[in-house]
């Protein structure tokens, strides 16, 4: 299975959370929201300038910066 | 009995709502005691117990990291309530109980109202409240708060609740290393009674692992060595932590909660019939509403709508308002005796409040459809949509709020915006909007706008309302990038936000919301407004002009009525509006009026007012103002509200017919001293120019610093100034 970064995922891509790899407050941010290793994952699609980018997680829609995307790791489901 | 309990939960999982529907109307809000987020607070009576309801700040964790979640936590540890409802969407349900856990942890006795029950149904999820009461230990109780489904039921449940003994805490595992630790410590600070007064041990232990600032530096206060030894030991965890699994205490601590909490939903509390990433309809609407191509156009569109509205729908209540306080005045004006009280009454109580209290409607109009965007959640999209753009010019997605606040979509204040920069992490980016936020249409501006539009842009009260804002943004970001890239530098920092699922507002939330707003512009009209239009009004009408000046007008005026014959005096103290008086009494009447409009202007420009606004007019004549607008300008400081009073008492103590009691905006549009450049030039002045005092003490208590709060003062007007005299002189090129 492909890891990848969600800035490098496209749209209505879907996948798997495998790691975060932030830590202190912005790790800690992003786990409060949610986002969590093992949870799904789906790009809901992006702003009208590419970022931020909004993912669909455990059924909310959460919206961040591709340079926090870059700290969730995703296997990605084959299509 | 008397029951204190406080409202916990997530951003937009309806804790305003039940707010609303627990309290009613009887609601207040204040203030937490030296700080600035926002404290809710309502009343309400329910089989002879009275309810004391404290809504807390919404927050995803109870980490130290955001001031909310600083206050939330506070606030429960050092009032104990006597209950926490703790209000969870059930739609959402892993990462609401997040926060749940976390208050458990606490040692708050919590009561769960599970909320959004349709909304999960709909979203294919069955949830057995029962068992997952069964197995959190604490009450659960189904509710549906925009309806008021389940309230009665919340209500017994905490009252029951209240009765019993305190549950055991729960102790969740968070792996062998951690537990270890945490027992060790757990002991260490039971035994020390470390922070034990109000907190439970194996939680401050939890803290100090999650390395809480707030915790470790009260903890390296009240007893170091103690500090030193639990800091010692998390120390240890920490490095065989990194060494056997490359993680952080904080992230284990994160994720066995998690696990805690997933465990508890597999074991029968919650069953899916659908796929939970699945499109809903919300989706589909931001499929749509946040699209690239579509979304700033909708955006545009709904802004525009929004004014339209506005204006449209409150143009007649306005006119009410008006043609009220107009007969208000017309009332005094006859039985009141001429002289101060007179004026007094007319030209500084009447005329001054009324021209503010005259847009009550507009304003109401307003924030009901601000409002309206809020609670549906379009607003969030808004932020989402700007982040990039906000961070070109180095703020932040968290700064729209802030904005829009401020009234980004006119109509909001500068005050309450200023205080939403507190959300904002980085210093920097919370100076940079805190120093820019008061460029937006506060509703205090919108009154000026709207008399000067009426006045002089009648035809296009829309799409000029619409340029204002697109000027005011377009200034605040500019100067955000001006004074980021060169006074306060820095790098940006995170954007992380829900994107809540559109909801239709509440009529009782819109209703609240509009009406708390409304009610604080039409107080501020009753007490600061009044208070200043006195202020102004003395300042305009002391001190009189001397005796020479007074027998000079008095002798004129002999002169023009000795040269009239006494049937032509007769005939024009007789006339009606009615009938035409001959031409040769229409000239001697016309002489005499417009010497009692010379003998007003001589005694306005002989004030204490007059003269300030005088000596300005040399610099101001560039940008079109004459003294009477330099001396509102001035006033505009106090509250931008005293603009339109000001000009209102200027224009009637300066009244050329002061038996005809027409509105300012009509005053304003026949007066040779104003046209199109001027008030474009006024428009673009009041947008930019300094801070109203209130604002300014806030600037400077929020960025710490009273040079702030005046370097605000200074670089707006200086702008302004700069702006408003472009404004005239390529105005009056095209415009006149």
């Amino acid at each position: 299975m492909k890891t990848i970064n969600i800035r490098n995922m496209k749209r209505n891509q879907t996948g798997t959370i495998s790691a975060i790899t932030a830590n202190g407050e912005l790790g800690r941010r992003i786990r409060d929201m949610g986002v969590i290793p093992g949870a799904q994952i789906k790009i809901q699609g992006r702003a009208p300038l590419y970022d931020p980018v909004a993912v669909k997680v455990m059924g909310f829609t959460l919206a961040l910066r591709n340079s926090e995307a870059d700290y969730i790791e995703v296997a990605v489901d084959q299509t | 009995m008397n029951v204190t309990i406080v409202l916990a939960g997530n951003p937009n999982a309806g804790k305003t709502t039940l707010f609303n529907e627990l309290t009613g109307a009887r609601q207040h809000v204040g203030n937490y005691p030296g700080i600035t987020v926002e404290k809710k607070q309502g009343q309400f009576v329910k089989n002879g117990n009275a309810f004391n309801v404290v809504d807390l700040p919404g927050t995803y964790s109870l980490a130290a990291y955001s001031l909310e979640e600083v206050v939330a936590r506070n606030y429960l540890i050092d009032e104990k309530p006597d209950m926490v409802v703790n209000i969870v969407d059930a739609s959402n349900l892993a990462r609401n109980l997040y926060l749940s856990v976390q208050l458990m942890e606490m040692g708050a006795p919590v009561t769960i109202a599970l909320n959004m029950m349709d909304m999960a149904r709909s979203c294919g999820m069955h949830i057995d409240a029962d068992k997952l009461s069964e197995l959190l230990g604490v009450p659960v109780v189904p509710t549906v708060a925009r309806t008021g489904g389940g309230k009665n039921e919340l209500i017994d449940a905490v009252v029951e609740r209240i009765k019993k003994p305190m549950p055991a805490l729960p102790r969740i595992s968070y792996g062998n290393d951690i537990d270890n630790a945490l027992d060790k410590m757990e002991e260490a600070i039971q035994q020390g009674s470390f922070l034990t007064d109000a907190r439970p041990a194996r939680w401050v232990a939890l803290k100090y692992l999650e390395q809480d600032e707030d915790i470790l530096k009260m903890g390296r206060k009240v007893d170091p060595r103690l500090s030193n030894q639990m800091e010692q030991i998390v120390k240890d965890v920490s490095a065989h932590l990194k060494k056997t699994l490359n993680t952080y205490p904080e992230v284990m601590i994160a994720d066995h909660r998690y696990g805690y909490i997933n465990a508890i939903l597999k074991r029968g509390v919650l069953k899916r019939s659908k796929d939970q990433n699945r499109l809903q309809t919300s989706d589909k609407i931001d499929k749509i509403v946040v699209n690239r191509f579509m979304g700033p156009l909708i955006m545009a569109a709904v802004i525009m709508g929004l004014y339209h509205f506005t204006f449209n729908y409150s143009e007649i209540p306005v006119a009410w308002f008006e043609s009220f306080f107009s007969g208000l005045a017309h009332v005094a004006q006859t039985h009141l005796p001429p002289g101060n009280l007179r004026s007094l009454v007319v030209s500084g109580v009447i005329n001054g409040v009324g021209g503010v209290l005259g847009f009550t409607p507009l304003i109401a109009f307003m924030f009901l459809g601000i409002s309206a965007l809020e609670d549906s959640g379009y607003l969030a999209r808004v932020s989402f949509m700007l982040d990039r753009i906000f961070r070109y010019f180095g703020l932040h997605g968290g700064s729209v709020m802030a904005f829009i606040t401020s009234g980004g979509i006119a109509g909001g204040c500068a005050v309450p915006g200023v205080m939403a920069a507190r959300t904002l992490k980085s210093k920097q980016e919370r100076l940079a909007t805190l120093l820019t936020v008061p460029f937006m249409s506060c509703g205090a501006k919108l009154p000026v706008f709207a008399l000067l539009i009426a006045a002089f842009f009648s035809r296009h009260e829309a799409l000029i309302m619409f340029m204002i804002t697109i000027v005011s943004w377009l200034g605040a970001l500019l100067s955000a990038k001006l004074l980021r890239s060169t006074i306060i530098k820095g790098h940006s920092t995170p954007f992380i936000m829900e994107l809540p699922p559109y909801r239709w507002p509440t009529f009782k939330g819109l209703f609240i919301h509009t009406w708390e707003r409304t009610w604080q512009y039409i107080k501020k009209a009753g007490t600061i407004i009044l208070g200043i239009s006195i202020l102004l009004w003395a300042l305009m009408t002391f001190p009189g002009p001397p005796e020479s000046t007074r027998a000079e007008f008095a002798r004129q005026r002999a002169a023009v009525v000795s040269s009239a014959s006494s049937g032509l005096m007769e005939e024009i103290q007789r006339a009606d509006a009615g009938r035409p008086l001959s031409p040769k009494a229409r000239d001697i009447k016309q002489r005499l009026t417009s010497l009692t409009f010379q003998e007003a202007e001589a005694r306005l420009r002989y004030s204490i007012a007059g003269r300030v606004g005088s000596a300005l007019e040399g610099v101001t004549r560039l940008a079109g103002f004459d003294w009477r607008t330099n001396i509102a300008l001035i006033g505009g400081f106090a509250a931008k509200e005293v603009i339109v009073s000001t000009l209102g008492a200027a224009y009637s103590l300066g009244e050329i017919n002061p038996e005809q009691t027409i509105s300012l905006s009509k005053k304003l549009a026949r007066s040779p001293s104003w046209n199109p450049a001027v008030a474009l030039s006024l428009i673009f002045f009041t947008i930019f120019y300094a801070p109203c005092f209130v604002t300014v003490t806030c600037i400077s208590r929020e960025s710490g610093s009273w040079k702030w709060g005046l370097f605000s003062m200074a670089f707006n007007t200086v702008i302004a100034f700069i702006l408003a005299v472009l404004a005239f002189q390529i105005g009056s090129l095209f415009l006149y």
